[in-house]
């Protein structure tokens, strides 16, 4: 886990320059186990909206099973990278790969199999149940004119019962507060059956003791996430890995305590922060008025 | 998807309205298909000449060969060319607006969308009026040719113009609206300056919808595109299910949705075009019918499509009675006793679903 960390960040920080970067990228090649080829990757990725370039350059390659934070502020990148890696977005320089494979490449039922999104915000004017939300976790699944099969009944249900939602099932989805939606969304990305999960600002909106629980539950799943938050701290506590985006680039990338540090949350926020070592070890980010 | 639900012993059944018609769909179907069939026995008998069930069954065993023909030739007439096929094509009709509806509110994301927010209808009007005002088409062209040319070419320019302005769902609703409008606009304009009393009389009728003309053969052309319609519709039922939270939601559901728009807006305009050259626009059953549906049978598209096609049918069979029968001999336009009905009906829906919002 360490020495991935340190890969990634050191690939992150040397994006810029093409030639360290093969240097780095073939060191890697030969030393390390390829873990390139596994899961999902982005390697060098632009994409620019509107003219301007909204992501340059990022490289993000999470480790299988770990929880991978992207912060940075408003407009650094966050949500446009997460669309990258669901292939929502495509990328207009560089690659983005699931276990080695191009997503361009990849059909659009397999990858939603293998990879599952969970959006800032959902909404419907349907009339549809926490169950019906969370089936919908199996469209990438089934084939047309078929029902259900018995598998499908069982993702759904074990979905339900990860996230505690199992007794709701049978409420209207628009008689649930804003923390129960975002589960029964996570229910909804667990059915699919994912091994990564991508979260955009999944605790926005949430009160304190919701945005825990939902970390909490996002920490213990078996899957891979990558979440873009706000809260630096939460960050701090339930990341195994962050990725600081500014101006679509990544400034620093890998262990909390390496990235969340007084220089770069000056350069990233422009705000003076104190940063201690909390009693979990995890550093704590306290800002500072000026 | 939503079938997911089906049968599922742990579900408690209160909760949710309809909760019990959504895992019996087979039953629900065909107790569906056997009211259709009891409303078109019973609405064919119904008219200023006198016929009984026993006479349609007489008739029909008589044309497909079963048996000798008893009826006068007047009454056989009136069975077999009159009543029989504008009832079945009332059913049709019905079925296939409900359908449309369904799939323009869903793939639209839009609870006011119904088979004419493509502007599918208006264009159809202009081209009928074009055909009997103008005479465009040198007399090849029949009303219904032209109206079914102009609901195409309308439904080309709504692509065309939404494509242009960005290609989300909100501008093919928008695009829609404007190319309503303009056609709307140019028909009135044609008929008030051109067109004598007689015809407009005759434009004004077809415009509100009339089952009046109803031959075999628009029958069978409806009812063919309607099989094929349900067909294409059915095998995209859970990418329809997958709209619920947008585009995106369903592009990472793994639906293709830049095809799946394509294809479903393709197949429900040329249904729509092909019901509006035969019947005219015939409003509210499109719009209303889904929502009415839907709180029978729940979201899934896989129960919805079905049932609102068996609703629509069953609906627009009686209906059109209403509108032949009602102020005897005259016979008042099927558009205009949907609407009598169906704002009503829109209204109670909306008061019912206030909560859920």
């Amino acid at each position: 886990m360490t020495s991935r960390h340190d890969t990634t960040s050191q690939h992150a920080t040397t994006s810029q320059h093409p030639a360290a970067l093969r240097r780095e990228t073939a060191t890697r090649h030969g030393t390390a186990e390829s873990a390139v080829d596994v899961g999902l990757a982005a390697e060098r990725v632009s994409r620019s909206l509107g003219g301007g370039l909204v992501l340059d350059g990022v490289s993000v390659a999470p480790a299988d099973g770990s929880t991978v934070g992207v912060l940075g502020p408003n407009g650094s990148g966050k949500s446009t990278l997460l669309r990258v890696l669901a292939g929502v977005l495509k990328p207009s320089a560089g690659l983005v790969t699931v276990d080695g494979r191009e997503l361009a490449d990849v059909p659009r039922k397999t990858l939603a199999r293998r990879v599952a999104v969970v959006e800032q915000h959902s909404d419907t004017q349907i009339p549809l149940t926490v169950r019906d939300v969370v089936g919908l976790g199996r469209v990438p699944h089934r084939r047309a004119w078929l029902s259900a099969s018995a598998d499908d009944e069982a993702a759904v249900q074990e979905a339900l019962e990860q996230t505690g939602m199992t007794a709701r099932s049978a409420q209207r989805w628009q008689t649930l507060s804003g923390g129960e939606r975002q589960r029964v969304q996570i229910a909804r990305a667990l059915a699919q059956r994912p091994r990564e999960l991508l979260l955009d600002e999944p605790t926005n909106h949430l009160d304190v003791q919701h945005q825990f629980e939902l970390l909490d539950l996002l920490a213990s799943l078996p899957v891979t996430s990558v979440i873009a938050l706000h809260d630096l701290n939460l960050a701090a506590m339930y990341c195994d890995e962050i990725v600081l985006l500014d101006h679509g680039a990544v400034v620093a990338a890998g262990d909390p305590a390496d990235v969340l540090t007084e220089e770069l949350i000056l350069q990233v926020y422009n705000v003076k922060a104190e940063v201690t070592t909390s009693p979990e070890g995890h550093p704590h980010v306290r800002f500072l008025r000026t | 998807m939503i079938a997911v639900t089906t049968g599922h012993a742990t579900r408690s059944p209160a909760v949710t309205a309809g909760g019990t018609a959504r895992s019996r769909l087979p039953v629900v179907l065909l107790g569906g298909c056997l009211v259709l069939l009891a409303s078109i026995a019973v609405a064919v008998t119904i008219g200023p000449a006198d016929i009984g069930v026993g006479d349609v069954w007489a008739t029909l065993l008589s044309r497909v060969g079963l048996a000798e023909p008893t009826l006068s030739v007047l009454r056989d007439g009136i069975i077999w060319d009159l009543r029989l096929p504008r009832t079945l094509l009332a059913a049709v009709c019905g079925a296939g607006l409900a359908v449309c509806g369904v799939v323009m509110q869903s793939l639209l994301r839009n609870p006011l969308a119904d088979p004419f927010v493509l502007g599918v209808s208006s264009g159809a009007s202009t081209g009928a009026v074009l055909v009997v005002v103008l005479g465009v088409g040198g007399g090849v062209l029949s009303m219904s040719g032209g109206a079914f040319l102009g609901a195409v070419a309308s439904f080309a320019l709504v692509m065309t113009l939404s494509h242009t302005l960005g290609g989300t769902t909100d501008r093919v609703v928008l695009s829609g609206v404007a190319v309503m409008q303009l056609l709307s606009a140019l028909t009135s304009f044609i008929v008030l300056t051109s067109a004598d009393a007689e015809t407009t009389r005759g434009v004004l009728f077809w415009l509100l919808g009339s089952l009046a003309n109803a031959g075999w053969s628009e029958v069978i052309a409806c009812a063919v595109v309607l099989v094929g319609t349900l067909v294409v519709c059915g095998g995209y039922a859970r990418s329809l299910d997958a709209f619920a939270f947008g585009e995106d939601a369903a592009a990472t559901l793994g639906v293709a949705v830049g095809r799946t728009r394509v294809v479903l807006m393709s197949v429900t305009a040329l249904l729509t075009a092909v019901l509006v050259s035969s019947v005219g626009a015939i409003g509210f059953v499109g719009l209303v019918l889904p929502h009415a549906a839907r709180l029978l049978t729940g979201p899934g598209h896989a129960r919805l499509l079905p049932v609102s096609a068996l609703a629509g049918a069953v609906l627009l069979v009686w209906v059109d009675t209403v509108a032949r029968t009602m102020l005897q001999p005259q016979e008042v336009p099927v558009g205009v006793v949907t609407a009598l009905i169906g704002v009503p009906a829109f209204v109670l829906i909306l008061y019912r679903s206030r909560g859920v919002q």
